[in-house]
């Protein structure tokens, strides 16, 4: 397989308008074009300009990368689309709520295995806990993996924020 | 303090400060203010029609015809629903176009109040932008970046979604300024790095092409007086879409006619053959391209867009210039000159020759008939009785489209309107309303056909109240004749649906619209009525009975090549399409 056709995971950073509709605009565009998202995260970013980050993580050939970028420069909120996976050096957490129930040596170790994760026991009854965890994509799927034996009940994750490194802005 | 006026009169005063002098519509609860401010004014005039569809199609006729934007007020629910297909034919055609729709009063969204539609939802994916007016402070500004974002760069519909009670509000108004929208900038210069580049490959081919497109309509009547300066000094072939007849003249000999699925031979050949090609305002449509793979396979190709997304879509491109074609071009011709290129002239005759050879295989020649009318030659006539008129020509979807393309022939850009990326049948009386609105002493033409005009046939009694002398020439093939064809070659002929039932009687339906019918059934008569339609000063419908079982051709079968091209006289029909040409549109 070329390069043209391997498939790739990319990081898009998106400055949108924090306006009605916004987020629906995106997320049409990636089904109307059948495009992937792995991970989708948005919150304003800031409220004297009224600017939203959208963080989405996409998977595509490089061409179809390309177009996806093209496609989302074209919405009139869109302000900057910048692919963090090629573009720039780049950061990006992710936040995952990982409830687990269980009781003897299951519970002790997944007690001690957060502890190696360095989550945070942000919830805890005589047989459960709630894990706050924080890292990028690959460290919260391996917690998560590790808990499945110990309990693993459900899961919430935030989807990636990411953000490249250095000074510069987007 | 800036002045303050109701929700209806800041609609009304910002479509003057735009230039608006017409605008195409059908009332509604949602929509009365509005109306009730259009009544008492007269500086626009609004244009009943008899389905919103057919106002979209007439604005886009009337913004095709003149480069002016297109104006559309409907209302709330079914009034915004029956805009959608003309809303998605203007986002395929980059038509600029602003649709204002009535909503629901804003405590009622959400309620499934009476006529309440999700407006911005449904068309968020046909238009270019949307908006829902929600605050009566944001509509003055929302009416002006609505003109700014359907007129500019790749222009497009708009739609405003305005509530009946922010038509009823008191706001303030402030005129339209160059305001530099925040995030919307659209790029018209080329990067002159990727210009001498391109001027560069041009400098040095062997077997070039230019293949423009609908983008150097769109960019204006400058673009193609470039264009026309550009071909003729570099002496290459020149090829256009559908969408781009007319930026190059038909009658010059450097012009090879239009390509794609039912393109010509010569120009199909060149553009397979060719080293380097030339794309200006086109997008690689796959009507045009045919298989991607075998794609102008030996070809460098220079691309010209004014939308970045078009870049690199279709077809990988070896050098990309995101401008306007007007701007573009003018500074291609600057270096071209400034560099002194010279084209190589004993390739490009060489070349020439190969194509005059192509030419040569005269792949519009048809078996004519003495008695009955083909639809072929029934154009052509068309053709030669108008061509000294100020004529334009609409068309709906189907064989006489394509027939129209063929053999109506366009000298100067305007002049032709077709739905080009939807295939809308139905697009051609209303767009023909929309263009005589326009240019009220010109002849307009729909070159129609029988299924597709029954698709929107009331528009007739628009163009009869607005006096409006539009022809309706109808080439009457009783089939949805590109439907048949498609199943005599691609399945076994059997025509499941395809015939014209229970056709009406075109002249007496003319008759009862108040209209005037004119029917023609032999060659021997067409051009008398032909004439006859011409002369007379109102709307006409004109039923050319032509010959049932004609193709189109030359045809690019689904999943061919553009060197794989059928002709009227090849060999039987029996052509081999492959099962995953089959499953192509
Ligand atoms: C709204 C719509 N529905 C269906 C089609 C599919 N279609 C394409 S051409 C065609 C037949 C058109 O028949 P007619 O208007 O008689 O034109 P002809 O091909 O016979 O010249 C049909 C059904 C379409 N293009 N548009
Ligand atoms: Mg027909």
């Amino acid at each position: 397989m070329s390069a043209e056709n391997q498939i790739e995971r990319h990081t898009l950073s998106v400055l949108v308008d924090n306006e009605a509709g916004v987020l629906a605009r995106v997320i049409g565009l990636f089904s109307g074009r059948g495009y992937n998202i792995d991970s989708l995260t948005v919150a304003e970013v800031d409220d004297q300009e009224h600017m939203s980050r959208i963080t989405i993580v996409t998977l595509g050939t490089p061409p179809m990368i390309e177009q996806i970028k093209a496609q989302l420069g074209r919405l009139v909120p869109v302000h900057r689309v910048v692919d963090l996976t090629v573009e720039c050096e780049s950061v990006e957490r992710e936040l995952a709520l990982v409830k687990v129930a269980g009781k003897g040596d299951a519970r002790v170790e997944a007690l001690r295995m957060s502890e190696a994760f360095r989550a945070r026991v942000v919830d805890a009854t005589p047989d459960s806990f709630v894990f706050e965890i924080t890292g990028n994509t690959e460290k919260i799927d391996a917690f998560i993996g590790l808990m499945k034996p110990l309990g693993l009940r459900e899961v919430s994750r935030t989807g990636a924020a990411a953000i490249s490194r250095g000074p510069e802005a987007m | 303090m800036d002045k303050q006026l109701n929700g209806a009169q800041i609609v009304l005063q910002s479509l003057q400060d735009h230039g608006v002098e017409h605008i195409f519509g059908y009332p509604g609860g949602a929509v009365l203010p509005i109306y009730d401010e259009i009544f008492q004014q007269e500086s626009i005039e609004h244009i009943l029609v008899r389905h919103e569809q057919g106002a979209t199609h007439a604005a886009e006729g009337y913004a095709r015809s003149t480069g002016k934007c297109g104006v559309v007020l409907v209302t709330s629910g079914p009034g915004a629903t029956n805009a959608v297909t003309g809303l998605t034919d203007a986002l395929m055609d980059s038509i600029p176009m602003v649709c204002i729709t009535g909503q629901v009063p804003t405590h009622l969204i959400g309620g499934d109040a009476f006529q309440e539609a999700d407006t911005v939802g449904i068309t968020r994916p046909c238009t270019k932008h949307n908006y829902l007016v929600k605050d009566i402070n944001d509509l003055a500004r929302i009416m002006h970046e609505a003109f700014q974002v359907a007129t500019t760069g790749r222009p497009g519909p708009v739609v405003v979604d305005i509530p009946k009670d922010i038509q009823f509000a008191l706001g303030p108004y402030m005129k339209p300024k160059a305001v530099k929208h925040k995030s919307y900038q659209p790029q018209l210069k080329g990067d002159m790095a990727a210009i001498k580049q391109a001027v560069e490959l041009i400098a040095n081919a062997k077997k070039p092409i230019f293949y423009t497109g609908g983008g150097i309509i769109n960019s204006g009547p400058q673009a193609s007086q470039l264009l026309r300066e550009f071909v003729k000094l570099t002496g290459f072939p020149i090829t256009s879409t559908l969408m781009g007849l007319g930026s190059y003249p038909s009658a010059d000999k450097q012009w090879l006619g239009m390509l794609g699925m039912h393109g010509t031979y010569e120009a199909n050949w060149a553009m397979h053959d060719c080293d380097v090609m030339i794309n200006i305002g086109a997008r690689f449509d796959d009507r045009i391209t045919g298989t991607l793979d075998k794609f102008a396979p030996n070809s460098k190709k220079i691309h010209v867009d004014i939308d970045p997304s078009s870049i690199n879509k279709n077809v990988m491109v070896d050098v990309a210039i995101v401008g306007d074609c007007a701007h573009v071009l003018e500074d291609m011709l600057r270096v071209y000159k400034s560099d002194a290129v010279t084209p190589d002239k004993k390739a490009l005759a060489s070349w020439w020759e190969e194509i005059e050879g192509w030419r040569d295989r005269k792949c519009l020649a048809y078996k004519k008939d003495a008695k009955a009318i083909k639809p072929q030659y029934a154009v052509e006539r068309l053709y030669e009785l108008t061509k000294d008129a100020d004529t334009y020509i609409t068309t709906e979807v189907g064989q006489h489209q394509m027939w129209a393309a063929q053999y109506y022939r366009f000298e100067d850009p305007n002049r032709w309107m077709t739905s080009g990326g939807l295939g809308t049948m139905g697009y051609g009386i209303p767009a023909a309303v929309g263009v005589q609105v326009a240019h009220p002493k010109s002849l307009v033409i729909d070159i129609a056909g029988e299924a597709s005009v029954q698709m929107t046939m009331q528009e007739i009694s628009t163009a009869v109240q607005y006096r409006l002398p539009i022809k309706i020439f109808i080439l009457n093939n009783e089939y949805m004749g590109m439907v048949r064809q498609w199943q005599e070659l691609l399945h076994g002929g059997r025509y499941s649906s395809s015939y014209s039932e229970a056709l009406p009687d075109f002249v007496k339906l003319a008759e009862a619209y108040g209209a005037t019918g004119i029917r023609a059934e032999t060659a021997a008569e067409l051009d008398d009525a032909i004439k006859r339609m011409i002369d007379t000063p109102g709307p006409v419908i004109f039923d050319c009975i032509v010959t049932k079982d004609e193709n189109c051709f030359p045809m690019i079968p689904s999943g061919a090549a553009h060197n794989e091209m059928l002709l009227a006289d090849s060999e039987g029909l029996d052509i081999e399409v492959s099962d995953a040409g089959k499953a192509l549109v």
